[in-house]
């Protein structure tokens, strides 16, 4: 890339991030759309090489290596790597200059504190929405029936820290409940929370669906009603950081185009 | 020389000298006594100091079993030996998930606890002593058993002449001349418990109060309230130095047994 079109993409991402910042919550847009002008076409021959660093949140660790596999035997000489864990710590890692070429945040206000840097290369774009579910071992020991249950002290359940997005989700399904949760455990990520209850140390936790899903025989969900008015999104962008601006850009352009399926196979919601 | 030496010595250095300089000293009274920091604080004193006596109380009888292990087969005397250290080179997490494995409710010796008893261990203020018992057990019963070795034995061996037991020969005589061995592990193993943060979090969870420790509200605190984890940073470094320079050169000797 040239010096001038280097400082083009800089000037960009500023009027970009001035953008967000001004319209901060509905900064993301669903812009590309297949074959819109921005898609890079993987059968030019001259694509995009080399290797980037994706940051993404844990709840998109299933998903995300699979479009990453298809994104890289369609662009031979690539190679995706990831870096999964809560949102809010890694939007923390890059807002410290952490080296990472594309950010998946697990909510918009999470991705707002990297936009808010203008650390980005161009607009977050939302890839999928997903919603709460209890999620209980198979044999469900502590008779877990619904969201009133964390409110009982005699049992175990644990939820994510609220400082993370499904921390903070978990805090409005409570509140839409009207349940006053008494968690045995504030996890950093939604992982955490699985684990307790797939190890059989928690009766329940509150997850995302996609979660349950992923987690197969070893969990049992519970759907939760309030969970429908306590949606989180998923924003992607390339990061400004990028020393491979262009791969980070192809790589967003493709899970934005080409992840609804595999998306939807997870459990995630459409964009809207 | 000289270059390496002083680009070793800034790694070292760099990172404190950086927190310190950048930490919010004005504000850093009201951090500490905040609804963050001051529950962490108060229960990592109290855990640290409640894994410390577990440590001595089950590592000096461990360390007196290893010092007086010359006559064991070799092997057997490396093994002990070994498994006394992994803690040490173990990364923490996978302390966390071995702990998990031994005590959780459907762990090894947690299922029979909880089917028995109804007693479950993670999640609570106990989960978080046995996780800094586990990190700081090693430091101590090392500390002790080097010490215990460089006891005159002359002396056991007088006391036991004049009718005293072996018990109060150990006791009285022998844990005596050990002391400073046994304050250098003790005050090891509470620097370690006090920093004690992988196999917490993995094991005994994170609720203000209960678990969640200084560590664990540093590592959480950070992507919000960074004024608050650095607030906890510099406690902690400060306990370190304290530590370090109460025992001045002890630690070491102690650990070269």
């Amino acid at each position: 890339m040239s010096r001038a079109a280097a400082r083009r993409s800089l000037e960009c991402a500023a009027v970009l991030g001035l953008l967000a910042v001004a319209v901060t919550g509905c900064a993301e847009q669903r812009s590309a759309t297949p074959g819109s002008p921005a898609s890079s076409s993987p059968s030019t021959g001259r694509g995009p090489a080399g290797t980037i660093t994706v940051d993404a949140a844990a709840s998109l660790n299933t998903v995300l290596p699979k479009l990453a596999r298809g994104f890289e035997s369609a662009h031979p000489g690539t190679t995706v790597r990831f870096s999964f864990g809560g949102s809010s710590a890694l939007a923390a890692q890059i807002v410290a200059g952490a080296p990472v070429d594309v950010f998946a945040a697990a909510s918009t206000a999470t991705m707002a504190t990297v936009t808010d840097a203008r650390l980005t290369s161009a607009a977050p774009v939302t890839i999928a929405r997903n919603r709460l579910e209890i999620a209980v071992p198979p044999a469900n020991p502590g008779r877990i029936t619904g969201l009133a249950d964390f409110a009982d002290a005699a049992r175990t359940v644990v939820v994510c820290d609220p400082q993370v997005p499904c921390g903070s989700a978990a805090r409005r399904v409570f509140e839409l409940a009207e349940v006053a949760a008494k968690p045995d455990s504030y996890e950093p990520d939604v992982t955490g929370v699985l684990t307790k209850v797939e190890t059989g140390d928690a009766d329940a936790g509150l997850v995302y669906r996609t979660d349950v899903l992923a987690a197969g025989s070893k969990v049992k969900g519970i759907p939760v009603p309030q969970a429908a008015d306590a949606v989180t999104a998923y924003p992607i962008a390339p990061l400004s950081a990028s020393r491979n601006a262009a791969l980070a850009r192809a790589f967003t352009d493709y899970v934005v185009q080409r992840g609804a399926a595999d998306l939807a196979a997870a459990g995630f919601l459409p964009p809207r | 020389m000289i270059a390496p030496a002083v680009v070793a010595g800034v790694l070292l250095a760099g990172p404190l000298v950086a927190l310190l300089v950048r930490a919010p000293w004005d504000r850093l009274g009201e951090l500490l006594a905040g609804p963050v920091v001051l529950p962490a604080l108060g229960l990592s004193f109290g855990t640290a100091s409640a894994s410390t006596v577990v440590c001595v109380v089950l590592g000096v009888p461990l360390a007196a079993v290893l010092a007086g292990s010359d006559g064991w087969p070799r092997l057997l005397t490396r093994v002990a030996r070994a498994v006394v250290a992994t803690p040490l080179v173990l990364p923490p997490v996978v302390g966390g998930i071995a702990l998990l494995m031994l005590l959780s409710r459907t762990g090894l010796l947690g299922q029979p606890l909880f089917t028995a008893f109804g007693v479950t261990i993670p999640f609570t203020t106990a989960a978080v002593v046995i996780a800094q018992a586990f990190a700081g057990l090693p430091f101590l019963v090392l500390s002790v058993e080097g010490a215990l070795r460089g006891v005159d034995p002359r002396f056991a061996v007088a006391a036991a002449t004049l009718g005293a037991s072996p018990w109060a020969t150990f006791m009285h005589v022998t844990l005596p001349l050990a002391a400073p061995g046994l304050a250098a592990g003790a005050v090891l193993s509470f620097a370690r418990a006090l920093g004690e943060f992988g196999a917490t979090i993995t094991f005994a969870g994170s609720l203000p109060g209960v678990t969640e420790t200084m560590p664990v509200a540093a590592y959480i605190a950070l992507t919000s309230d960074p004024g608050a984890a650095i607030a906890i940073a510099v406690v902690l470094v400060v306990v370190a130095l304290v530590v370090l320079l109460a025992l001045r050169e002890r630690w070491l000797t102690g650990l070269r047994a």
